[in-house]
């Protein structure tokens, strides 16, 4: 379209020298600062009250009672300090996932392999935690993490480096290797010959040896919380410092958006694919280990059972910034937290509660629905763009 | 070649008094129009002047706020384009609305399919397509896919398409715009065709040429106004041009002789591939000496594109070299090239010049981004990009209420002089610009053929790749003709006419000049300059 509804420029007074400030224009008002900061909220927030209603209806008609439902969830995620508690820790992980995809959203890249690096972070960091005796936390429990980095890094990298060197796409390539890390973890754990991992104490056969008291994440305040909630927030403002603020994550982001003009920018395409997919990788890998050194102590076969897609739909609600990933991320842990003490008071399966999160993301990933529903006008930006061009761009 | 001005021919479709507001524009002020039975009339107007939203009225894509339209003296409501197909108005956007995968004949049935039982019946709409095609000249093959067309024949398909929908009333949006000059002469001859069989037409162009040569009557909108009607008999370029932009515009370039001095770009023997692995680059030679200006003319789709992108470092050479002041960079990546000092004006903007979804501030810093004082170690300086940005948009008028929106916010030509801008203020030895003033409207153009002949005199060598011959002409020292991968002859600007230029673009040979003499430059010593240069002195008309 070149006859866009541009507002016509008006002519400069003198083609040379140039106007020394350039004529004020009508259009494009700046919108008032607070209304800029709420605007990418709406949609998630109609998206989640509207999933919660829908919810209602559901239970209203299975003949139980929304009320003492919605009651039961409020008291089992938010509602006493208890809750909020188990709240925290259920949504670490999700958080920490959630940035991984996330930032793979931001240079353009799905990496739906989240779940196969939580398995090839934890791994790592289960071997480093138990291998090692008598180090310092101090040492042992930086050397984990970083374990637990690496071994995410790398699971998350091979996918790069496939797509940066053939083309393969990474939504192929990430869930071939969710499956090959998720058999991998079974393995070596249920291995008894050789034993590799796991613990011939437990009599399941299907958990590995417990890491060192000395690579077991500190507890918080005397309270159950561990430190990965600080890992988590740290992580958050790390990722939104490394992409708005640096050169890298500038590449990152721009790679992301339009591969052809960061070429021609001097950008290298399939470097920054690689570095995108290995922080990614390396971030969900963080997530694996933080459960792993802060709740169980030890790795289990099944242990993520999805963490890892959740991690997806945690980074689509907060439409991949990484700021809006810790309400996200609560929101899912509180739900989920939440579901079991609703389940008791109002005799529901458990199983409402991700009826309830698969409308959200539906509501989200749809949100010309919401905006149809609720009237509101159409975004100026956002992330979602990003999404959809990852999936079937090229 | 305009046989009347039709107006004692019947109104065939009048708009009245039409307005049209968007948030913040009012894209159409009380337009007024009427078109005749068999007249070719000629819309013109800058980018944003509010043509395509009166013709997006006038087929149903949009609805006016007031005013009325008539189709032959009757009111009529047009408010979806299957009302207005039902009224006779057929229209060709300026992006085609075809599906590749689909033959011709499937994409002209696609809508308006004709049914034999629960079966299409190809047969029978091929033969009204021969039909039509023959008609009115318009060549195509029903049985070919679309996506293996070139642009004129899918171009062809969109107007067989609107015919077959029985259209009397034809609107072409900017037709030209995607064409060869060859194409659009057979265009224009097949509009011909159409008049003079009844078919009334309204074409949407910003190229005044056409307008003179082509069009039976010129309605001039400017701002969302009409602010002038005007036959090609009564009207000249200059008059055109003042009518559209509301001011007196320069239409040819004012350039000093060049001082060309030593070499800056050497190619020899350069053979690119293209995406098809076909070589599109067949063997260049070529140099470009600081202080001048070299034009590459040429259809489209030559080599002219690889050949750039080759420069650049955006694809690989299969044999050659290239060297900048004596360093060979064939093969390098872009990054390196770049920080030599070679500026590259990309010819598709959207794709590879800006970030449509980044302020002008990232914009304007898209390949310095890591360099001081744009960053620090990693670290960027956002308020030094701002400061830059803010520079560039003050020293290359770019209109825009802030540095701070996204470069989407700002029209065709303002993103193009932030991107001149970006590229100018470097500092830079060679400058390479590929359709620099591709869909960039009047004003902006003159400001950016000022700027490229000031970048050559402070010696730059310029390398300028167009298929505007007018660009060409007004902007070269000397020019070199690329036909199939080849440049086929150099000649000196000075003495060059623009038929002798056009029939070489054609692959027509050029008598005076042998193969060899015109394949290379004479090579020469840096002093004293080789004579032919000092005579290419005069701008071409």
């Amino acid at each position: 379209m070149s006859d866009a509804p541009t507002p016509p420029a008006p002519p400069p007074a003198t083609p040379s020298p140039p106007p020394v400030a350039p004529p004020p224009q009508p259009a494009q008002p700046a919108q008032p600062l607070l209304l800029r900061l709420i605007s990418p909220l709406i949609v998630p927030v109609l998206a989640v009250i509207t999933a919660l209603a829908i919810g209602a209806v559901i239970i209203w008609l299975t003949g139980k009672d929304p009320i003492a439902a919605f009651s039961g969830l409020w008291a089992g995620s938010f509602g006493s300090p208890r809750a909020i508690e188990r709240t925290i820790i259920r949504s670490t992980p999700f958080i920490i996932a959630g940035l991984a995809v996330a930032l793979g959203f931001k240079a353009g890249l799905f990496n739906i392999g989240a779940e196969g690096q939580l398995y090839a972070g934890s791994v790592m960091a289960v071997l480093v935690g138990f291998s090692f005796t008598g180090l310092s936390p101090l040492i042992h429990i930086p050397l984990a993490i970083a374990a637990g980095a690496l071994g995410g890094a790398l699971w998350g990298g091979i996918p790069g480096v496939l797509k940066a060197r053939t083309g393969a796409h990474e939504v192929i390539t990430t869930i071939m290797l969710n499956f090959i890390a998720i058999r991998m973890t079974d393995w070596l754990i249920k291995s008894r010959n050789p034993t590799l991992l796991g613990d011939p104490l437990d009599s399941s056969g299907s958990r590995s040896f417990f890491v060192e008291e000395s690579a077991r994440l500190p507890t918080l305040f005397g309270t159950n919380l561990h430190a990965g909630i600080l890992m988590a927030i740290g992580l958050v403002f790390f990722v939104q410092w490394l992409l708005y603020r640096t050169t890298i994550g500038f590449e990152l982001r721009t790679v992301g958006v339009n591969p052809s003009a960061s070429r021609y920018a001097g950008m290298s395409v399939p470097r920054n694919i690689i570095l995108a997919m290995a922080l990614s990788g390396m971030l969900a890998g963080l997530a694996g280990t933080g459960e792993v050194l802060g709740v169980e102590g030890a790795l289990k076969t099944e242990f993520f059972s999805g963490l890892g897609f959740d991690a997806i739909a945690v980074a689509l609600l907060a439409r991949s910034n990484p700021l809006a990933i810790i309400p996200a991320g609560l929101l899912w842990g509180g739900l989920l937290t939440g579901a079991q003490l609703m389940q008791v008071r109002a005799e529901l399966p458990i199983d409402l509660i991700k009826i309830v999160q698969a409308l959200i993301i539906m509501f989200v990933a749809a949100d010309q629905i919401v905006r149809w529903m609720y009237r509101i006008p159409k975004d100026t930006g956002g992330g979602q763009s990003v999404f959809s061009s990852g999936w079937g761009g090229k | 070649m305009p046989s009347s001005n039709g107006a004692h021919r019947p109104i065939v479709l009048e708009a009245r008094g039409i307005t049209k507001r968007f948030p913040g524009v009012i894209a159409n002020n009380n337009v007024s129009l009427r078109l005749h039975k068999g007249e070719n009339l000629a819309l013109l107007g800058e980018n944003g002047a509010g043509k395509s939203t009166l013709m997006n009225i006038l087929y149903g894509l949009y609805q006016q706020d007031e005013g009325e339209i008539l189709v032959s003296g009757q009111p009529v409501r047009v408010d979806t384009p299957h009302e207005a197909i039902a009224l006779g108005i057929g229209m060709v956007h300026q992006h085609f609305q075809l599906v590749p995968v689909m033959t011709v004949t499937e994409n002209i049935m696609l809508g308006a399919e004709v049914l034999r039982g629960p079966f299409l019946d190809r047969r029978r709409a091929e033969q009204q397509i021969r039909e039509i095609s023959r008609q009115h000249g318009l060549d195509v093959e029903p049985h070919a896919l679309v996506a293996d067309l070139p642009v004129g024949a899918q171009q062809r398909v969109e107007i067989i398409k609107a015919l077959y929908r029985n259209a009397d009333i034809l609107i072409l949006d900017e037709p030209t715009a995607v064409l060869t000059p060859q194409e659009a002469d057979d265009l224009f001859k097949v509009m011909r065709s159409l008049t003079d069989q009844g078919t009334s037409i309204i074409f949407i162009t910003h190229k005044l040429r056409e307008v003179l040569t082509y069009a039976d009557r010129i309605v001039v909108l400017r701002a969302g106004k009409v602010v002038g009607e005007t036959t090609p008999a009564e009207a000249s370029e200059a008059s055109l041009a003042a009518m559209m932009v509301g001011r007196d515009v320069i239409l040819q370039v004012d350039k000093q002789p060049p001082h060309p001095r030593e070499v800056v770009l050497k190619i020899s023997d350069l053979r690119v591939y293209d995406d098809r692995q076909i070589l599109a680059v067949d063997g260049v030679d070529l140099e470009v000496r600081a202080g001048e200006t070299l034009g590459v003319a040429g259809v489209q789709g030559n080599g002219q594109t690889e050949l750039v992108a080759a420069i650049a470092g955006l694809r690989p050479l299969a044999t050659g070299s290239i060297e900048v002041l004596g360093q060979q960079i064939g093969g390098n990546p872009p990054r390196t090239i770049t920080e030599l000092g070679v500026a590259h004006v990309p010819e598709d903007r959207q794709r590879d010049g800006i970030v449509k979804v980044y302020p002008l501030t990232d914009n304007s810093v898209l390949e310095t981004y890591y360099q001081p004082p744009f960053a620090q170690w990693i670290v960027r300086q956002e308020q030094a990009v701002t400061r830059y940005a803010e520079q560039l948009v003050r020293d290359f008028d770019v209109r825009t209420p802030s540095v701070h929106v996204n470069a989407s916010a700002l029209s065709g030509g303002n993103q193009q002089k932030l991107i001149i801008a970006r590229e100018f203020t470097r500092p830079i030895k060679l400058l390479i610009a590929a359709q620099p003033t591709r869909g960039v409207d009047v004003g902006s153009i003159e400001f950016i053929h000022k700027q490229i002949v000031r970048k050559r005199d402070e010696g730059c060598a310029v390398l300028l790749v167009s298929a505007e011959l007018d660009e060409i002409l007004a902007l070269s020292d000397r020019i070199a003709v690329m036909y199939h991968g080849k440049i086929i002859a150099v000649l000196e600007a000075g003495t060059a006419t623009r038929e002798q230029i056009g029939l070489l673009m054609a692959g027509g040979q050029h008598p005076p000049l042998s193969d060899s003499a015109a394949a290379t430059i004479p090579a020469a010593p840096f002093e004293p300059l080789p004579a032919p240069i000092e005579q290419g002195v005069s701008t071409h008309e």
